[in-house]
């Protein structure tokens, strides 16, 4: 199975698709280059299993050790504060893609425009749409996925990898964000 | 009084002596004749055009801005193509991305519209056929006044028969006709321009599903406007195996309402069971409840590889295009009624009953194609009666050792979750099914759409989705429900007891739980959602397959909601008016209380009535398995209308949202009607068109979007309790927006003062006045200083 397909087999994208992430250096590289980087998170980031965590867990590392702000989607922001994270902004995906899409909005916290927005955790579909609408209408800001299926639409995303290789990415992200 | 509408030209001459002679009682008439005695004066709209409410649309779009999801990179609908419209490129006509999505979206519309109003064309036809263009329109005897209050605000006319709806109908086909030409390469060029043709579009539809049932309710003595309309069986495990048959699948009720007359004139209806799947079911049981609702349209695979229906007699809309295969596989003879929908079969509706009978039972044919509604009836249940004992109820689901085997074939490709709508974890149920455990994939029927993408993928062909149906045969059976029969309209009395809570917020609001079954997680979230905000006391509507799924649940009590709850439009009520078409009564009930309880004129005044709906009337549409174009032209109907409608995570495949922007305060003045001010009044209702990822983030939206500037401090305190709650609940926290929509310290609900005033401090807020609501400068008494 080639890696650049889109994980759902019918979502074909347009000529412009998202590079893949071959090693976490590449996120790493993007996430420390970002001024104003965001974290999306979804509610599914609470339902999958992970080793013997929650992908949520994983996330949660990432954005405490890179200091990256959480804007929580669905009620994921439910499953944050079991974890003790108070600091989540709250905001529909929807409502998210598309103020991204404004490139005067400067974000939840009001300090600059975001210009990464990383998104994990939401139904494929969900994610596949909006970051088709910030690929066509957002130029302004990068997106990758943290998912461990190819999102045609973001700028960067890894392919459709197992488990097991994306669990060694995301420990090696979060590893390179803390350095 | 006789007069001559904008649509055409009237002469009447009583009496004329001239050079060629004397004429007497001539009438020439081009165009639509409305000769009501109705002294409502004429508003400034009836029979709008395509751009007669654009500044309207315009005002609503400057709030509510497209937020484009392209679905498609690329144009494909003319030669030059295919165009690449990525981020800001022009395909070869000029287009570009915004307008090229609004264009597709609008196409959508069309179809949805065109559907409605099709199947009302077929429906007053056959109605004026069997009654008459005399026959009176009654969808309520005395509790309803204003009969047709979609119909008044849109045309100006105010129908009393069925030959009164045959003006509107040429009406609505003109400007479908007109919208879809708007989409032609080389019209349209704008896409807020697109977008405003869309929500004439969706207006259309609306138009158009008040004409079909006013029909059908009028014609068919369907149940009217009745709080206490009959319960119906609802659910696979209601039907009697042991007896004949019939399924009916779609829209247009006429062949399943000849079935049952048959039935009933040939003494047969306890020895021949009628089954539905989706709108024909719903309407069939407003005609008789001896008919049983299978389900959602969903259930179309699940019920006929189970092998019970005999004959299968399908109509139009919503209907699987392989059904005829299906039916062939489980060795039921096949009846295509609708000339929208032949399917390839031979069209036998001018030969004779008994060898249309005879081919079908000795399998001659698969199927034919009958135009006659009347001779479905006679033809449907003589074929059940005498296939049945030859069937035997001969269906395709596999045992579990069949399914243990199939299993085994598996390689673990992934190729069915890739396939799966939900990305259902198939191959983990497929692995512990060839190890004896079919547990898992008995668990995930529930999840399923029953769409059979999964079989489609499948490289080993192995028939995935026939093995969940079997592997849940025990829940199949346990379906046994009990669902309200759709009762039509809301009655002006009705309307006059809520009119004043709900416009003062008193009663926080009306949800709508309408659409189609393509759900994220199941149908159960919809009665989930229902039951919370009935028992909240909010007014609950509900329609179409989702008032079926709202049936399908029992609480602990074995009760289904609507067992438990009343049918009347009333706080905590559930209602469920009927079929998809039946919409049209929700968006009426708002428009009455415009028009019964405020007294408003509705005759052709559609921008004041909207205008009063969006400032005044807390109701949401709630579509949470929307799948198909008539929902995307019945959720314009509601936005245009002024009522936010919220979808499910699989709504942002309609390509657009239409999201406000409650950090912009400009965005959200209001004129006081009262002193020409200019009034900021918070971001109420936040959004037109929403997609909800989950069920719970649905809910909080819906109780937010029921706020409306009109709002009392009592009414408004009681609206924040339940968005607070809600909140509070789903996510954890009290929304960190609460300033937004506290405009008096009043508004505050008393049991969360300390808290909430302790944010309003910290926020800086500032006390604010409580305007009469308009966005219409006309509606201004005393003009802008």
């Amino acid at each position: 199975m080639p890696v650049t397909e889109p994980w759902q087999t019918a979502e074909i994208a347009g000529p412009k698709k998202a590079s893949v992430i071959s090693k976490p250096e590449v996120a790493d590289a993007m996430i420390k280059r970002a001024k104003h980087p965001v974290l999306i998170i979804g509610h599914l980031a609470a339902e999958i299993d992970l080793d013997d965590k929650k992908m949520i867990d994983y996330l949660l590392e990432l954005a405490q050790s890179g200091n990256i702000p959480i804007i929580a989607t669905g009620h994921t922001n439910r499953d944050l504060l079991k974890r003790g994270y108070k600091k989540a902004g709250i905001m529909p995906a929807v409502a998210i893609g598309h103020r991204l899409t404004d490139p005067t909005w400067k974000g939840l916290d009001g300090k600059e425009p975001y210009d990464l927005a990383i998104f994990a955790g939401l139904p494929y579909y969900m994610e596949w749409t909006i970051l088709s609408g910030l690929k066509h209408f957002a130029p302004h800001i990068k997106t990758m996925t943290l998912d461990n299926v190819y999102q045609p639409h973001a700028s960067w995303s890894f392919g459709n990898i197992s488990v097991k290789e994306w669990l060694e990415n995301l420990r090696a992200i979060i590893g390179h964000v803390e350095d | 009084m006789e007069h001559v509408t904008d649509k055409g030209i009237n002469i009447r001459i009583k009496e004329l002596q001239s050079d060629i002679g004397f004429i007497k009682d001539l009438e020439i008439s081009v165009g639509n004749i409305s000769r009501e005695k109705w002294a409502e004066p004429q508003g400034p709209t009836p029979f709008p055009t395509i751009t007669s409410l654009r500044e309207w649309d315009k005002r609503l779009l400057a709030r509510y801005q497209p937020f484009y999801l392209p679905f498609c990179d690329l144009c494909c609908l003319c030669t030059y193509g295919k165009c690449d419209l990525t981020g800001t490129k022009k395909g070869a006509c000029g287009i570009q991305m915004p307008a090229q999505q609004s264009r597709i979206v609008l196409l959508a519309a069309c179809i949805g519209a065109a559907t409605h109003i099709s199947h009302a064309r077929e429906l007053v036809t056959h109605t004026i056929k069997e009654k008459g263009r005399e026959f009176p329109l009654n969808p309520g005897g005395l509790a309803i006044e204003v009969e047709a209050p979609v119909i008044r605000l849109v045309c100006g006319l105010k129908p009393e028969k069925l030959g009164d709806l045959e003006p509107v109908l040429e009406y609505l086909e003109s400007q479908i006709t007109v919208l879809l030409s708007a989409a032609h390469t080389g019209q349209e060029g704008n896409h807020i321009d697109f977008e405003s043709k869309v929500l004439h579009a969706g207006m259309m539809d609306q138009v158009g599903m008040e004409v079909a049932d006013l029909a059908q309710i009028s014609a068919f003595d369907y149940p009217k406007a009745d709080p206490d309309a009959h319960l119906v069986d609802l659910g696979m495990g209601t039907v009697d195996t042991t007896k004949p048959v019939i399924l009916v699948i779609g829209h247009n009720v006429p062949p399943a309402i000849s079935i049952v007359d048959y039935l009933t004139r040939t003494r047969l209806s306890e020895k021949v069971e009628v089954t539905g799947i989706c709108c024909t079911s719903i309407d069939i049981t407003r005609y008789t409840a001896k008919a049983k609702i299978v389900g959602p349209m969903s259930w179309q695979l699940r019920y006929i590889r189970s092998g019970i229906p005999d004959v299968i007699v399908v109509d139009e809309q919503c209907i699987r295009t392989d059904v005829l295969d299906e039916s062939e596989l489980i060795h039921a003879p096949f009846i295509a009624t609708s000339e929208k929908n032949c399917l390839g079969l031979p069209d036998r509706t001018h030969d004779s009953i008994d060898a249309i009978v005879q081919d079908l039972v000795s399998g001659k044919t698969r199927g034919v194609l009958l135009l006659n509604p009347d001779m479905v009836g006679e033809v449907a249940v003589r074929v059940a009666r005498e296939i049945a004992p030859v069937r035997k109820k001969q269906g395709r689901l596999l045992t579990p050792e069949l399914i243990i085997e199939q299993a085994k074939e598996c390689t673990q490709c992934k190729l069915c979750r890739r396939a799966c709508p939900n990305d259902i974890h198939i191959p983990d149920c497929m692995k512990a099914a060839g190890k004896g455990n079919l547990s898992m994939l008995a668990g995930i029927y529930d999840d399923c759409v029953s769409c059979a993408r999964c079989e489609e993928a499948c490289p080993q062909d192995i028939p995935i989705h026939t093995m969940i149906i079997s592997s849940a045969s025990k829940a199949t059976k346990d379906e046994t429900f009990r669902m309200r029969a759709g009762r039509g309209a809301i009655q002006d009395v009705e309307i006059r007891k809520v009119g004043g809570p709900l416009v003062l917020g008193e009663i926080p609001g009306v949800v709508a739980f309408v659409g189609c079954a393509n759900y994220p997680k199941g149908g159960k979230e919809v009665a989930e959602m229902a039951v919370e905000f009935a028992r909240r006391r909010y007014i609950v509507c509900t329609s179409g397959c989702a008032a079926m799924s709202v049936g399908m649940y029992k609480d602990e009590e074995g009760k289904t909601p609507y067992e438990r709850f009343p049918g009347s439009f009333d706080a905590g009520g559930i209602v469920n008016v009927g079929s998809c078409g039946s919409n049209a009564h929700i968006a009426g009930a708002a428009i009455k209380i415009a028009s019964v309880f405020a007294k408003r004129n509705l005759r052709g005044n559609y921008e004041e009535i909207a205008d009063y709906v969006y400032n005044r009337v807390g109701a949401v549409g709630v579509a949470w398995g929307a799948m198909s174009q008539k929902a995307a032209a019945i959720a314009s109907g509601f936005w245009r209308l002024g009522i936010p409608v919220v979808v499910g995570p699989h709504g942002t495949k309609y390509r657009r949202m239409l999201l406000g922007r409650a950090d912009h305060d400009e965005d959200w003045y209001v004129h006081d009607r009262r002193t020409g001010e200019q009034v900021y009044v918070g971001p109420v209702p936040e959004h037109l068109f929403f997609a909800a990822e989950t069920k719970e983030e649905a809910m909080v939206m819906v109780a937010k979007l029921c706020m409306r500037p009109n709002d009392t401090s009592k009414g408004r305190a009681i609206k924040l309790t339940h968005y607070i709650d809600l909140h509070k609940r789903q996510f954890g926290t009290i929304p960190d927006d609460i300033p937004l929509y506290v405009r008096t310290l009043t508004d505050v609900p008393i049991t969360m003062k300390e808290e909430i005033v302790k944010i309003l401090n910290s926020w800086g807020w500032k006390e604010n006045t409580i305007p009469d609501p308009t966005l219409l400068s006309r509606q201004v008494r005393k003009k802008e200083r």
